[in-house]
């Protein structure tokens, strides 16, 4: 009974995200009072849909008044699409609060708010149609509704060149992309007999024909979900879209694509094979560590936050790998426990990237700055951003007792336990995978000490950002309620994956039963002599030690007194004299300088003044989308020559075209 | 609960013996050099003064600055609370593992390296730069060396771990070299001895930890340099404890606990010695060459995990 309840709440959803984009075409007035609340309650409804769900578990379907005559559109809400749209619903929930605000300081602006709003409702209607929908071609509708209403969300500052270049870009991948998913919902359709999931759920492939399948789905989902060596689009097409749209589809688009990925794999094709798991490994590792290296590497802070996209969809990519490689060696609990990682990092970087693009949209909104090596002493201008920037900071380093550290935790749980497969090779893959994780997971805390002792600590190193002022209290709200969940799936784990169990539960037939068995400050995801996790009590004993320490120590002590920073005897230190990010990273550049293309040098301007310059170039550029750009452009040259202008060559041309159709017909 | 206030003791234990280690370092090291030294209890006067003084801050430092001693020290101490020092019996090992260790030494240098960058001078952004650059690379191989021993023991918690190790007859794995040298690799680096760091310079084109901390003074500068101590304290005690385990207490009984700590104190002095004779032998080595060194070590780690999985799984 109440998974039909959750089913309505979710149709109800997304009808509250589309009357939130017809509000937004409505005089100003009803619209800035009307069009963003629609979307923060489509967004909680969305939420509570998703939990009932994973509370009750059960199936619903429905069918929408909508689609072919033969083919009407099929609603289906299991546990899966509840997981899924409940992240879509919270961080949504969050985005809405926000978003007025910020949105505030486009008005009077040149760009139209009114397409603002409404593409913004289609997205989020489109994502939510995504994840319910029961039949090949009304999620291929879906997915073109939100790959196409973010196209014009990208393009919407789109008096630069570079935005419409970026936006061009994104529209033509999320084509490829699409065009490889209907290719593989297609072999599935040939073999199944039908559209509907449920035909392709019953089709029996050979190993060569999933396969084939597979490897549309992955190259289709994985292009979306920005894997390398697909990811050159995302870290031009994300931080272009003003910064509450770039949290949605960072935190939460990407989140779609893998629930694609899981329920085009995992579900409809059913049988896994561990080559799979393998090519997976791979591509997920290769994305954690080249994504977190190239985010390491940026100055522009949407542009990093992108990049470490890439990186934390590979982490996810790589729980999915160890789950398939477990799955098909015939170890169902281990492959759980992977999965169950995967699923929680996706919550995780929904929150926590959600909460870091918010904050990098709260000091564009303040100080109209994106860039690094001008910003400074944030954390002064602004607390509260400041305060809930270092909570993301923390929670995306992987560091405990918060939430990144939790997912990470769980997934190297799980590749410890690589033991217990058949034969050295798959033995030894797990473990040089979990140490590129390792290896990514302190790069990621290098690069976030950099952003954030960059950004938010030192002094400003502009004006703008030096007369930055505190956001509204929307836009601080919106932050705080992803900050407090970031804490809150950090020390309480054993709740949340209570939760998320009722997910492997369905797909994989069995869920981590173990888990909360001692109660629940243990997080125990095999079994207590194996490992445990008591994140509630380290959380409480660093808070209690901290506490006493600040008691014992500071208490009686005398007042700090303040003073000029040590000068070493010569001029007091200026602004300009602290470390820039790009200093800090020089180390990392110098030694991991093959991954990238790097210019560098000084030149003389023409003031005679010189200058050092330095470029870092993601190799994929070079490497793939040059190539496959200038083989495009070389093979239209080639279709030109049948443009010769004149009509009886044209004639020829229609009349071989239709004798060879004939021929082929007949 | 017996068991949690032996653990509450044991991180006491920890707290106090850790200047003591680097006092004994120190003259162990003076004496190597024909010197007479100070004594090994310096570092209790020094810790006892920079309480006493006065805190003085730059205007330009924020509130994190004045917040991450606390942190950094907390979070190292708890680090260390979860590595069995005399007994085995220790709730504080199942509620914080390898891994949890691991991140909890990320989240202390995380806030140290941020306090570098709080203060108006180039020398902590420096050193925040080279801290974070060399922990990316040790800390893989720290966590590869102990994932081969805890997958010899089937469990991530340490004192599961040392207990494995006391349990099996002593047979030489090849996986427990390979981790051993990667893991006292990783050590020398994550705190800061010669080659990779010289705790005792202030030249601004050597130092690491030093620079960080160099705008603290008074009690903020005593934190750090007590975290500084334990931390050298935890690695020396997994280093002792989990490849030389054999005296640990497994149950908390007196007699147990007093041969313990009788052995542990020798364990860590005969370290020290290791550790001051190597300091004395080696030259600091340029701060590019440290990649070398580390990536050594993450060779070593992984080629010990392999060696588990690939002969010692099935055999």
């Amino acid at each position: 009974m109440s998974i039909t309840l959750a089913l309505q709440l979710a149709e109800g959803a997304i009808g509250l995200a589309l009357l939130s984009a017809l509000v937004s075409f409505f005089p100003a007035t009803i619209r800035r009072r009307v069009a963003m609340p629609l979307f923060t309650l489509s967004g909680l409804v969305a939420l509570a849909a998703g939990l009932v769900t994973l509370i009750n578990g059960g199936v619903a379907t429905a069918q929408l008044p909508l689609g072919l005559p033969w083919l009407p559109w099929q609603v289906r809400l299991d546990v899966l699409s509840g997981f899924f749209l409940s992240i879509i619903g919270v961080v949504s929930f969050a985005v809405g609060i926000y978003a007025p605000g910020y949105v505030r300081g486009f008005e009077g602006g040149k760009d139209s708010l009114r397409v603002l709003g409404g593409f913004t409702g289609l997205f989020l209607a489109g994502m939510m149609l995504v994840v319910l929908a029961d039949d090949a071609f009304m999620f291929m509708v879906a997915w073109e509704l939100m790959s196409l209403s973010s196209y014009f969300l990208v393009a919407w500052h789109h008096d630069s060149a570079a935005n419409r270049r970026a936006a061009f870009l994104y529209l033509l991948m999320a084509h490829i992309g699409g065009l490889s998913i209907l290719l593989g919902f297609g072999v599935l359709a040939s073999f199944g007999g039908g559209f509907t999931f449920e035909a392709m759920r019953g089709a029996s492939l050979s190993f060569g024909w999933a396969s084939v399948a597979f490897v549309l789905a992955f190259i289709g989902f994985g292009m979306k979900a920005g894997l390398v060596p697909l990811h050159a689009w995302l870290p031009e097409a994300h931080p272009v879209a003003p910064s509450h749209i770039s949290a949605l589809m960072s935190g939460v688009m990407l989140k779609v694509a893998v629930y694609g990925f899981i329920r085009f794999v995992f579900d409809l094709i059913g049988t896994v094979h561990w080559q799979w798991g393998v090519a997976v490994l791979i591509v997920g590792s290769l994305s954690a560590i080249i994504g977190v290296l190239l985010a390491l590497m940026q100055n522009d802070l949407k542009r990093l936050l992108a990049y470490s996209s890439v990186e934390n969809l590979g982490i996810i990519f790589i729980g999915l790998g160890l789950a398939l490689l477990f799955l098909a060696e015939g170890h169902p609990l281990i492959a759980t426990l992977a999965f169950v990682a995967a699923l929680y990092h996706c919550i995780n970087h929904a929150l926590f990237k959600g909460l870091l693009f918010l904050g990098a949209g709260a000091i564009l909104h303040s100080a109209n700055e994106r860039d690094l090596e001008k910003m400074g002493g944030l954390l002064r201008r602004m607390p509260w951003t400041g305060f809930f920037f270092l909570v993301g900071s923390i929670s995306i380093a992987a560091l405990p007792p918060f939430n990144g550290f939790v997912s990470e935790w769980l997934s190297f749980q799980a590749a410890l336990q690589a033991w217990q497969l058949e034969g050295g090779v798959l033995r030894s893959i797990v473990p040089i995978v979990a140490s590129l994780l390792a290896l990514t997971g302190a790069l990621v805390a290098a690069t976030f000490v950099k952003v954030y002792g960059v950004a938010f600590l030192g002094q400003a190193r502009c004006r703008a950002v030096r007369r930055a002022r505190r956001v509204p209290l929307s836009m601080r709200t919106g932050q705080g309620i992803l900050a407090f969940l970031c804490l809150l799936l950090g020390i309480l784990p054993t709740f949340f994956i209570d939760l998320i169990n009722a997910v492997p539960r369905e797909i994989l037939g069995q869920g981590l039963s173990q888990v909360s068995a001692h109660g629940w400050l243990w997080l125990t995801p095999i079994s207590q002599q194996t490992a445990s996790y008591g994140a509630p009590l380290v959380a409480m004993i660093l808070f209690v030690a901290l506490v006493l320490g600040l008691w014992l120590v500071g208490r009686g002590a005398r007042r700090v007194r303040l003073g000029d920073a040590w000068d070493c005897g010569y001029a007091p230190p200026t602004p300009s004299m602290q470390y820039t990010g790009t200093a800090f990273v020089q180390p990392i550049r110098r030694i991991f300088g093959l991954l990238f293309q790097i210019s560098d040098g000084v030149e003389t301007q023409q003031d005679g003044r010189r200058r050092y310059y330095l470029q870092v170039v993601d190799r994929a550029w070079g490497l793939l989308y040059a190539p496959i750009a200038r083989w495009v452009e070389w093979s239209s040259r080639q279709v030109v020559r049948l443009q010769s202008g004149s009509i009886r060559t044209y004639l020829g041309w229609t009349l071989a075209t239709l004798l060879l159709l004939l021929w082929l017909v007949v | 609960m017996a068991a949690w206030g032996f653990a509450l003791i044991q991180s006491l234990l920890y707290l106090a013996l850790a200047p003591l280690l680097v006092g004994w370092v120190h003259k162990v090291k003076a004496r190597l050099q024909n010197r007479r030294g100070a004594p090994i209890w310096q570092p209790y006067r020094d810790l006892y003064k920079l309480f006493a003084k006065e805190a003085r801050m730059a205007h330009t430092a924020s509130l994190l600055f004045r917040a991450a001693p606390y942190i950094v020290f907390v979070a190292t101490w708890l680090a260390a609370a979860a590595i069995p020092l005399l007994s085995t019996d220790l709730p504080t090992a199942a509620m914080a593992d390898v891994i949890v260790i691991a991140g909890l030494l990320g989240l202390a240098r995380f806030f140290l390296a941020l306090a570098g960058m709080d203060v108006v001078t180039a020398f902590g952004g420096m050193g925040a730069s080279r801290e974070m650059f060399v922990s990316a690379l040790a800390e893989p191989a720290m966590l590869m060396a102990v994932f081969s021993l805890a997958m010899t023991a089937h469990s991530t918690n340490l004192a599961s771990v040392v207990e494995y190790q006391l349990l099996g007859e002593p047979f030489l794995r090849p996986s427990y070299l390979f981790a051993l040298a990667a893991l006292v690799l990783v050590a020398i680096a994550e705190t800061g001895r010669i080659p990779v760091d010289n705790p005792s310079t202030h030249l601004e084109l050597t130092m690491i930890h030093e620079a960080m901390i160099l705008e603290y003074s008074g009690r903020h500068l005593a934190l750090m340099e007590w975290a500084a101590q334990l931390k050298l304290l935890l690695y020396a005690a997994l280093l002792v404890n989990v490849f030389l385990p054999w005296g640990i207490a497994q149950s908390i009984r007196p007699d147990m606990l007093g041969m313990a700590f009788v052995l542990l104190v020798v364990k860590l002095a005969l370290l020290g010695v290791a550790l001051a004779v190597s300091e004395t032998l080696l030259a600091k080595m340029r701060l590019f060459r440290v990649p070398a060194f580390l990536n050594l070590a993450l060779l070593l780690a992984l080629l010990g995990l392999m060696s588990h999985v690939i002969l010692e799984v099935g055999a």
